[in-house]
């Protein structure tokens, strides 16, 4: 190998499309068929109350068919403008997006949040004006770092569903209590757990709570940047804000804690029984094969994301719990 | 680098016997006709499910892939080898089990999407061949080791851990992990090749348990299970590994003592 860098025209991205196109050459539609065949979001918004809808995400992983929309996105209409909360997993749903807002509210859009790093909820950034986008220091920091390795992931799961999307980091760093918009008041709430920084909204007119993800219902949660114990704990502190009704990072809008107390139990099964594996000695795809209890064949993906999970935390169990020995020298 | 992997890899050939019928690849890899005779040279091979590779369904840490290669459906395996078709390096890791099973739980760079491989060499010098087809975004040989973005990861190199499970059927199950880069000598950060290339184990009283030929595609930090029969009253396994720069790693794994109290960690 020499040190020259290779052409832009080669970087990574292009070379792992080459690659993963030469695998599957024989399975390919010819390209008249794929230039027949344009994707588009359907993008269907669910009416919460009067001036806020949720577009629902698949209760799915992140495939070829559903191009990524598995998260929930909300759009609330307000005297300064739209909000969105999330911003859904290319550029060509963020327009869709941008597009279905103006016709819901009529209004620019006055702020987009990301709720955390993820690329379901941040890669339709790009169509929004980067200056009204927020998010926690630690949500702009973390897709600083992971945001390249998360667009490699993407566009080798969802294909063409990704093109032309590149990584925006949101503009504005939330440092305030409160966001006023006239008739409604957003209050910004920095948690963690499901990652390093977790972002709540709570909106005091109509009493919604929106908890990004670190409240799944009815699909499995998913851990590859979660801290267990942080994630408890703030379970905790959402159980004890009086809200109306809560709206999940995945999952239906209900009133009551259904989806704070699932994600609680789920949470506690995986960890419990991913170190209960690792101390009876079994290696990452024996402890992968276990069953689950019967509970969790309600929840979406559950066994899939059981198996990314474990191969999340195994790996930091061995380092931390193998004894250490005494070398010899 | 080709040059040495083509020596590694006849180093870990059987003496040949006569030509076999080429066979069909149950995964159809573009490269298989090229790498069967290149892994076995003129030795026959068969495909036989008794050869049992486990990879989960989605790997999303292309670095550290968890692969169990399991030939325990075979008699009297002198050779357990794990390789990669479409990797840049396709040989892995290579067990010859002189008191323990054909089994080894271990963790691959994957570059690409590739057929993942096993062959166990039974004492009549036929290969046994399983496999899977692993999913995988790529880029695991590529990328520098996490070790290199650690500006004191010397003062770790080397340091292990480990731990002697007793099992039911005659096998003490033994996991350890030894604290290594494993360069391949392909990352964009042009660090040279630098890896764990063997790994002995054996009992305390010296009896050879299993000997391991490790490659440049085996995790940062191997962490490797193996399944090993230990003679009555060994109170530890000993390690003995060497990297290719002739570094040496020893180190002792405490056995659980064998009585009500075994489940304890030692």
């Amino acid at each position: 190998m020499n040190g020259a860098r290779p052409p832009r025209t080669f970087d990574r991205r292009s070379l792992l499309k080459v690659s993963a196109a030469a695998a599957y050459l024989a399975l390919l539609p010819r390209a008249e068929e794929l230039a027949a065949a344009p994707l588009n979001y359907e993008l269907k918004p669910t009416k919460l109350e009067d001036g806020i809808w949720m577009i629902p995400g698949a209760q799915d992983a992140i495939t070829m068919a559903n191009g990524g929309a598995i998260a929930n996105i909300s759009i609330l209409d307000t005297d300064a403008g739209a909000i969105i909360v999330d911003t859904g997993p290319s550029r060509r749903f963020g327009e869709a997006l941008v597009k279905l807002a103006r016709e819901l509210t009529g209004k620019d859009v006055a702020r987009v949040y990301n709720t955390h790093f993820h690329p379901d909820h941040v890669f339709g950034n790009q169509a929004f004006d980067a200056k009204v986008i927020a998010a926690p220091q630690g949500v702009i920091d973390g897709l600083k770092v992971a945001g390249e390795g998360f667009a490699d992931s993407m566009y080798l799961i969802a294909g063409d569903w990704m093109r032309g999307t590149e990584v925006v980091l949101p503009g504005v760093a939330l440092t305030s209590d409160v966001e006023d918009f006239g008739n409604r008041r957003i209050r910004p709430m920095a948690m963690r757990g499901h990652t390093e920084s977790d972002l709540v909204l709570f909106e005091e007119n109509s009493g919604l709570m929106f908890a990004g993800d670190l409240v799944f219902l009815d699909r499995a949660p998913t851990t590859p940047h979660a801290d267990i114990e942080r994630w408890r704990i703030s379970l905790a502190n959402l159980g004890g804000i009086p809200h109306n009704r809560l709206v999940p990072g995945h999952g239906p809008v209900e009133e009551g804690d259904r989806g704070i107390a699932q994600t609680r139990a789920w949470i506690e099964l995986i960890d419990a029984m991913i170190k209960d594996a690792f101390e009876r000695g079994l290696d990452i795809n024996e402890a992968i094969g276990l069953d689950l209890p019967e509970w969790t064949q309600k929840i979406a993906v559950a066994r899939y994301e059981y198996e990314r999970s474990v191969m999340h935390l195994y790996p930091v169990l061995e380092a931390e719990r193998l004894p250490k020995l005494n070398n010899k020298s | 680098m080709v040059r040495r992997l083509f020596l590694a890899i006849a180093a870990i050939l059987a003496t040949a016997p006569a030509a076999a019928e080429p066979q069909v690849d149950p995964l159809k890899s573009p490269v298989w006709s090229d790498l069967a005779k290149k892994v076995f040279g003129e030795a026959p091979y068969v495909f036989d499910d008794a050869v049992k590779v486990s990879v989960p369904h989605v790997v999303e840490n292309q670095a550290q892939a968890p692969i169990i290669a399991d030939a325990r459906g075979l008699a009297d395996v002198k050779r357990l080898i794990v390789f990669s078709d479409l990797n840049p390096i396709q040989l892995a890791i290579a067990l010859e089990p002189q008191a323990a099973a054909p089994f080894v739980g271990m963790r691959l760079k994957v570059e690409q999407s590739t057929p993942i491989r096993a062959a166990a060499l039974t004492a009549d010098g036929t290969w046994h061949v399983g496999g899977v087809y692993l999913e995988a975004a790529g880029g695991g040989c590529t990328s520098p080791a996490a070790a290199r973005s650690v500006a004191n990861w010397w003062d770790t190199l080397g340091e292990a851990q480990g731990r002697v499970w007793p099992a039911a059927d005659g096998y003490s199950r033994v996991r350890f992990r030894i604290r290594h880069p494993m360069d391949t000598g392909l990352a964009k950060d042009n660090t040279p090749a630098y890896f764990i290339e063997s790994i002995d184990l054996k009992s305390e009283s010296g009896s050879v348990l299993a000997t391991l030929k490790t490659f440049e595609p085996v995790g940062e930090d191997p962490t490797i299970t193996l399944l090993v029969k230990l003679p009555p009253n060994e109170t530890a396994i000993s390690i003995d590994g060497r990297d290719n720069n002739g570094q040496i790693y020893r180190a002792n794994i405490p056995t659980p003592r064998t009585d009500a109290t075994s489940r304890q960690p030692s």
